[in-house]
């Protein structure tokens, strides 16, 4: 082997690990150019009155969005309220019945419901719920985004239950504990971390879903607390309002989307936070 | 122990419960698209007429707006995602930086669809449409391309992390071995890792894909939403999800509504087979 082609090799090597690391910093660019654009134009929008007044009708200046902060928390408080529970049982089931033929079948139908486009989610709720209750509602949207938290939060249980030790499980039952109180007291405590973050990253990725609301939620001009009447969402209004004609709706939208942002991220990254602590 | 058996059964059933939901939203998607399928059957794929007015529906310039924007997308994401991939795996050394970097890269998945397509609709929009003007290309802005790209950005973290966990699965023995026989880093990733954890990258590819496929707000945003068949890659265009959001409330007849569902079932058997196989690849992968 001469030095030419050593050489060349060399060189190659160079270009392999130059271009591989150029391209990865590129892909996370848009991360920042979307933040940094979003915040730019939206946060001098942002006040107390914009936070805390109702939308003005269309095509008057000024308002807020206080009905869709408000209607965003209910929607998805009501949507978490029905995802964790179940959530969690199926997890159990699923790392306590490993062998069975069953459980490889669920584990796929849980893999297959993750998959599923938000849209077709927002069309079954409307199938479910809107068609026989003859109208748009909140709950309506609370079970079309609890469709998409499900498996979220059962992949994280399932995840965590199989990382506590089979010696704790045996110690109880050589205590003799019923296999119930077992589960509940002893695994699910020693898994709640993992729990946490599985419906954190969860509830951080429902606040964000527009399209299950389309059909569902819809969206309401006014302040609703009931779960069967119309209820506006924070980011059925920045849609709404990004694709009106108005120039102020934009700039409301884009002051939207900073509030948006900057909680659904935040939650995000307390949920990584705190499974970087418990897998470590 | 009468509660223990309770507990057990209770266990079984949230199991059947899933099994039960997904059947369900499957039943349900077919039972109300039958209408619609019994009007246009097989032709409903390859009609291009989609025309409320006169009660006449296909779906073919959504499947091929659809097909379009997914494999654009999965194309533009191929190098920035496999670079991901090896970058965390195998360049960067530093446990610290590559968390940090992952996390950079998994937020990006963590935007809500909605604020990417806003920033797609009020900045990358007006950037092309500057850049159609340089092209001498109708300058629109919105459009297939658009969508693509803004979708590409949207996927590559999925691809990324998968890649990322396969190409760590690859045994240190083997590229140990190819390393003493004096291969360079880059001649042990070409001939060695990649081709050992092929499989696994293209089942991270497949399972992108079919986040492409289904993504709907950002690309109902910035895509133009015209029903026509595209003509060029920079013409708008509609995709199935984007119809289904755009026109979903405003359907007023049966079959109008029935079609929309039939759309929406299309997209949930191909999301469903992409992810049964892609799943199943990184199962056997991991064994």
């Amino acid at each position: 082997m001469n030095e030419k082609t050593i050489n060349r090799r060399i060189f190659n090597n160079k270009l392999y690990k130059i271009f591989v690391s150029s391209f990865s910093f590129l892909s996370i660019i848009p991360l920042f150019l979307i933040i940094y654009f979003v915040l730019i134009r939206g946060i001098k929008y942002i006040n107390l009155k914009f936070i805390f007044s109702m939308p003005k009708p269309m095509g008057e200046l000024g308002g807020g969005i206080f009905n869709a902060i408000v209607g965003s928390f209910i929607i998805v408080g009501v949507a978490a309220l029905i995802a964790i529970p179940i959530g969690i049982m199926v997890g159990i089931f699923l790392s306590e019945y490993k062998e069975k033929k069953f459980t490889e079948i669920v584990k796929i139908f849980v893999d297959t419901l993750q998959g599923i486009p938000s849209i077709v989610i927002g069309i079954i709720a409307y199938l479910w719920i809107v068609k026989p209750l003859k109208q748009f509602s909140a709950l309506s949207g609370s079970i079309a985004l609890s469709f998409i938290m499900l498996p979220l939060v059962i992949k994280s249980t399932e995840e965590v239950l199989n990382l506590v030790p089979v010696d704790i499980k045996e110690a109880a039952y050589a205590l003799g504990a019923p296999y119930h109180r077992i589960v509940l007291k002893i695994l699910l405590p020693s898994g709640s971390v993992g729990i946490l973050t599985g419906t954190l990253i969860g509830i951080s990725r429902i606040l964000g879903e527009t399209a299950p609301l389309l059909f569902t939620a819809f969206g309401n001009q006014f302040l609703n607390l009931n779960l069967l009447k119309p209820m506006s969402t924070i980011p059925y209004l920045i849609y709404v309002y990004a694709t009106s004609p108005y120039k102020d709706w934009h700039n409301q939208a884009f002051a939207a989307s900073t509030i948006l942002i900057i909680i659904v991220l935040s939650i995000n990254l307390l949920g990584r936070f705190i499974e970087k602590k418990w897998k470590t | 122990m009468r509660k223990d058996k309770a507990f057990k059964i209770i266990l079984l059933l949230s199991g059947f419960l899933i099994v039960a939901l997904l059947s369900g939203i499957f039943l349900s998607l077919v039972f109300s698209s039958i209408p619609s399928i019994k009007e246009f059957g097989i032709n409903f794929l390859f009609s291009k007429d989609w025309d409320p007015v006169n009660n006449k529906f296909g779906a073919l310039p959504f499947l091929i707006g659809t097909l379009l924007t997914s494999v654009i997308s999965l194309l533009i994401s191929i190098p920035f995602s496999l670079s991901i991939s090896i970058f965390l795996s195998e360049i960067l050394k530093n446990k610290l930086i590559s968390n940090i970097f992952q996390t950079f890269v998994e937020l990006i998945a963590g935007i809500p669809s909605v604020i990417v397509g806003l920033w797609g609709l009020f900045i990358l929009a007006p950037f092309m449409r500057t850049l159609q003007l340089k092209l001498g290309i109708q300058p629109i802005g919105v459009g297939i391309f658009t969508a693509s790209i803004i979708l590409s950005i949207m996927i590559i973290p999925y691809s990324a992390s998968i890649g990322k966990e396969v190409i760590s699965m690859v045994p240190t023995e083997v590229k140990e071995g190819a390393i003493s026989l004096g291969a360079t880093e880059f001649e042990t990733l070409k001939s060695v890792t990649l081709p050992f954890s092929f499989n696994g990258i293209f089942a991270g590819f497949l399972l992108s894909f079919g986040r492409a496929f289904g993504e709907t707000m950002a690309v109902t945003m910035v895509i133009g939403n015209s029903n026509k068949i595209p003509d060029s890659i920079f013409s708008p265009g509609q995709t199935m999800a984007s119809l289904i959001a755009n026109e979903f409330t405003e359907a007023t007849t049966k079959l109008y509504t029935s079609s929309l569902i039939e759309i929406g079932l299309i997209l949930f058997i191909v999301s469903m087979l992409i992810n049964i196989l892609g799943r199943l690849i990184i199962r056997r992968f991991k064994f």
